[in-house]
């Protein structure tokens, strides 16, 4: 199956807490290709600077990824350029255009949007979405991941095979 | 004669200039603040934030030179911070600053926006240089930072310690919105939490062996036991009556601003202890805090310098003490100097 083609999958994980979605990151990090993009949505809280951070250290990045909340976007530099973006106060997809994005979505790096839903419609549909929502107790987080580009099917599978992270479910081609 | 300076600051959602003489006497401090206009997304927004600093700036450097009997040209050099801060927002000062020094014929300073806050404690009757003397501990926390700073000598910083996700002035923003409050959320906070009967208590995240912070996890604690007391969200089944949400809310917000100012100021006279500083030195919007203000003073062994909380959030006058001093030291700035969003202290 080419990249051209539609392959919609869906893959809903469950972590036990910050560390394994640290951890469910780094994974993802390390997978990483040049052109990846992660649209990463979900209340406050739910884990999305977490991930990304384990998602930076997976791709090599030295030091801490901080919020980009303030500044809206911040480069990092691993084995590739990491883009970290934060639509959080983005008044809608007229501003997030304005932005610019283009470096950061087609510029061969990886680029990680938290707050993506706040501009859907601007955003490739060749990417990985992650949706984040809180478990059914304390420190449980669920994540469903979802995508329309076979670019993303071996990452997923692989993910499903992890061990810490418990798998709820996996479809693929649910059109 | 007095070198009197003209500072610019448009770095995030303030328009500020202020006219300071010889780097200690503030002769006006002029601001615009957007936070009214920003308040219904619960944060900045950076490109309605350009489009206002473009509307507000020129009448805010009128209203500072004319406030102190000067014109324009009576304005001995402009001064404008250059970064960090949001792109658009930092280039609307920038690119005024320019046109008034060239067209003028002034020289021109470029100031970091985190080095400005340090200088706002120039401005209050202290000068901390002379008393309590270098080296300074220096606590810079806002909306987008929060940085301890040792301060060696004047334009000398070494960054000792930083949070590690999000700053203490976005940690307050988001909690207040998980609170139903307005923005920004420090001073909502502030305000909610007086009388509270301290019922309630959040971690800490001490970060042990490293002068780093961390407000995230805080952050999620908060969510967690908003949601368990029925205040998050507003508008949940078992969403309480507006008297005991009232209360209840007062509680969550004491118990987030008591976490937040513990670690802070603990962490603060730990690194000041430490490095065996003469003194410690505040700024930042979050500094305008008064429990914070409260609790450093009477945790700190050594003298605190604190500027009124006008000179803690985001003005042009921190800007122009900041800029004496680059100047005394013989700084030149070229003309061509672009804004750098990231710009790092120490």
């Amino acid at each position: 199956m080419g990249d051209g083609e539609s392959a919609a999958l869906t893959l809903t994980l469950r972590t036990g807490g910050a560390e394994q979605t640290w951890r469910l990151g780094c994974v993802v990090g390390r997978q990483a290709r040049p052109g990846d993009v992660y649209l990463l949505s979900g209340p406050l809280g739910a884990g999305k600077t977490c991930f990304t951070q384990g998602l930076a250290r997976g791709l090599g990045v030295e030091g801490y990824v901080r919020s980009p909340t303030f500044v809206l976007m911040t480069r990092h530099q691993g084995r590739l350029t990491l883009h970290h973006i934060d639509l959080y106060r983005i008044g809608g997809a007229a501003e997030a255009w304005d932005l610019g994005l283009d470096e950061q979505l087609f510029g061969g790096g990886v680029c990680v949007i938290e707050w993506a839903e706040r501009a859907e419609e601007l955003l490739p549909e060749e990417a990985l979405w992650l949706e984040f929502s809180y478990g059914e107790s304390g420190d449980v987080r669920e994540i469903v991941l979802d995508t329309e580009s076979a670019r993303y099917g071996g990452l997923l599978e692989e993910l499903a095979a992890l061990s810490f992270a418990g798998v709820e479910s996996l479809d693929a081609g649910a059109q | 004669m007095a070198l009197r300076i003209l500072g610019i600051e448009t770095s995030c959602d303030e328009t500020a200039a202020g006219v300071v003489e010889d780097g200690r006497v503030l002769r006006s401090n002029v601001i615009s603040s957007q936070a009214e206009l920003h308040s219904r997304y619960g944060g900045v927004v950076p490109e309605v934030a350009s489009r206002q600093h473009v509307r507000d700036l020129a009448p805010v450097l009128e209203r500072a030179v004319e406030s102190c009997g000067m014109g324009l040209e009576d304005v001995d050099a402009v001064a404008v911070t250059y970064g960090p801060g949001l792109a658009g927002s930092l280039l609307t000062g920038l690119n005024a600053a320019k046109a008034v020094a060239y067209s003028l014929g002034k020289p021109f300073i470029g100031v970091n926006h985190l080095e400005a806050h340090i200088y706002a404690s120039w401005l209050t009757p202290a000068n901390p240089a002379d008393a309590p003397g270098f080296p300074l501990a220096c606590l810079v926390a806002s909306g987008g930072h929060t940085d301890l700073l040792l301060m060696e000598g004047h334009g000398v910083y070494r960054l000792v310690g930083r949070t590690r996700d999000d700053a203490a002035g976005e940690a307050f923003d988001k909690a207040a919105r998980i609170l139903g409050l307005g923005f920004p959320g420090g001073p909502e906070i502030q305000r909610v939490a007086q009388g509270a009967a301290g019922g309630f208590s959040l971690p800490r995240a001490w970060m042990r062996d490293t002068h780093d912070f961390s407000f995230s996890g805080l952050k999620t604690a908060l969510l967690h036991l908003a949601q368990g007391q029925g205040v998050y969200p507003a508008d949940s089944e078992n969403a309480l009556d507006d008297g005991a949400m009232a209360a209840a809310v007062r509680e969550l917000a004491a118990a987030f601003q008591e976490s937040v100012v513990d670690v802070i100021s603990v962490k603060l006279v730990e690194m000041a202890r430490k490095y065996g500083v003469r003194g410690l030195v505040l700024g930042g919007g979050v500094t305008a805090n008064a429990r914070l203000r409260e609790e450093i003073l009477r945790r700190s062994p050594l003298p605190v310098i604190i500027p009124p909380p006008v000179l803690c959030t985001d003005n042009g006058a921190m800007v122009a003490a900041c800029a004496y001093y680059q100047h005394q030291r013989g700084e030149q700035w070229p003309l061509e100097l672009d804004v750098e969003p990231g710009l790092p202290l120490g």
